[in-house]
């Protein structure tokens, strides 16, 4: 029960000035997605079958490892982006909400680290 | 966590049966959500049974024609009766629109009626709008300007300016959008929904208006404008045949053309 005015309480704590950032840079990292998703799917498609030193000598190419870890950075941030909205959807008590939303940050900057370190390990000669 | 189920106070009973009289021509069957808060009991959905043949053609037409013959109890809003006040915005055959606009015989079978979703039930049929009209008084929905108008005459604007308000003005905040917006389902206290954006934009498209960056730093905030995920349930309803949805996507364009 709350005696706050309906307009006091929809005035609320005012605009955070942000969210345009999060929207642009959403939709920036989908449509790097585009061309990267193919591309990545195929490289490792196409190591079906290879040995050990062939996948580190295609990953030794610039272009290919480059690409590699665009296609890592792009997919993560994106699907951090994401799921932020999807928790500030659904999780309405505050300390869950901002817990979640630490462990997202901790799970993807640790996971993106991990990928881009192991491509880096492959792309130097293993 | 948002809700997905109803609270056990608002689990819906069986309610009572009013048949059709014994001289009907075309019976037809409506089944009305009803809720009285202070009695303390759940809603429940009473079945009413009229003759069409002796009834106007709208969904309005019948639930007066309930209220005035059959169950003199039945609550809900209703003005115009043209579609132009919006005040019986209600959910009928399982979509938001307007009772008065509404044809019986547009529904198949037994016609459906509640409340528009997710506000609280003052009673039966008439939702809770405070909310909804605190948060249209939040984005100031009048002209704001320093100059002075003219002393002879309006404000003058071109036809092509007054043409971009073609599909905003005509909003008449009857709140079918917003309830139908899962989006405003879990987030109204902080999301501002499809209608007062619509509204919103009317004013920031407004060539007279001067406080258009003001407007939309009013709205940069992840939960006032960024809720809307573009489920494109607001426009589907609009029983005005308006574009929301599309009004959204207009300021999150100038939020973005205004950074960059």
């Amino acid at each position: 029960m709350s005696l706050r005015t309906p307009l006091g309480r929809v005035r609320g704590l005012g605009t955070a000035k942000d969210g345009t950032d999060h929207f642009w840079v959403q939709r920036v990292t989908a449509l790097a997605l585009v061309p990267l998703s193919p591309l990545f799917v195929g490289l490792v498609w196409s190591f079906n079958g290879a040995d050990r030193a062939d996948v580190i000598a295609l990953m030794g190419n610039p272009l290919v490892s480059s690409l590699f870890i665009l296609f890592i950075v792009a997919g993560i941030y994106h699907a951090k982006l994401g799921v932020r909205v999807v928790i500030e959807d659904y999780i309405h008590s505050e300390g869950l909400k901002l817990a979640s939303l630490i462990l997202v940050s901790l799970l993807s900057f640790g996971l993106g680290t991990a990928c881009v370190v192991s491509v880096l390990i492959l792309a130097f000669g293993g | 966590m948002a809700e997905f189920t109803l609270p056990k106070n608002s689990r819906i009973r069986t309610g009572t049966t009013h048949p059709a009289p014994s001289d009907a021509k075309k019976p037809k069957r409506f089944k009305v959500y009803r809720h009285e808060p202070e009695s303390g009991e759940n809603p429940s959905v009473d079945e009413y049974t009229i003759d069409r043949a002796a009834c106007g053609p709208m969904v309005l037409d019948a639930l007066i024609k309930i209220k005035n013959e059959v169950d003199a109890t039945l609550t809900f809003r209703r003005s115009c009766r043209e579609g132009v006040c919006g005040s019986c915005a209600m959910n009928i055959d399982g979509t938001n629109t307007l009772a008065c606009t509404k044809a019986i015989d547009d529904v198949k079978g037994d016609v459906k009626i509640y409340p528009l979703p997710h506000l609280p039930v003052v009673k039966d049929l008439v939702p809770d709008l405070a909310n909804f009209y605190a948060q249209y008084a939040s984005i100031k929905p009048w002209l704001q300007s320093d100059s002075p108008a003219p002393a002879d005459r309006e404000r003058l604007q071109t036809k092509e300016d007054r043409a971009k308000m073609d599909g905003l003005y005509e909003c008449i905040l009857c709140a079918s959008c917003s309830t139908s917006c899962p989006s405003y389902w879990w987030n109204s206290d902080r999301y501002l929904g499809p209608a007062i954006l619509l509204q919103a934009y009317r004013w920031i498209i407004d060539s007279r208006d001067e406080y258009t960056g003001e407007r939309l730093d009013n709205l940069e905030d992840p939960f006032r404008l960024y809720r809307c995920h573009t489920i494109m349930n607001c426009t589907r309803t609009c029983p005005k045949g308006l574009n929301p949805g599309k009004a959204i996507a207009e300021i999150k364009k100038l939020m973005v053309e205004r950074r960059y």
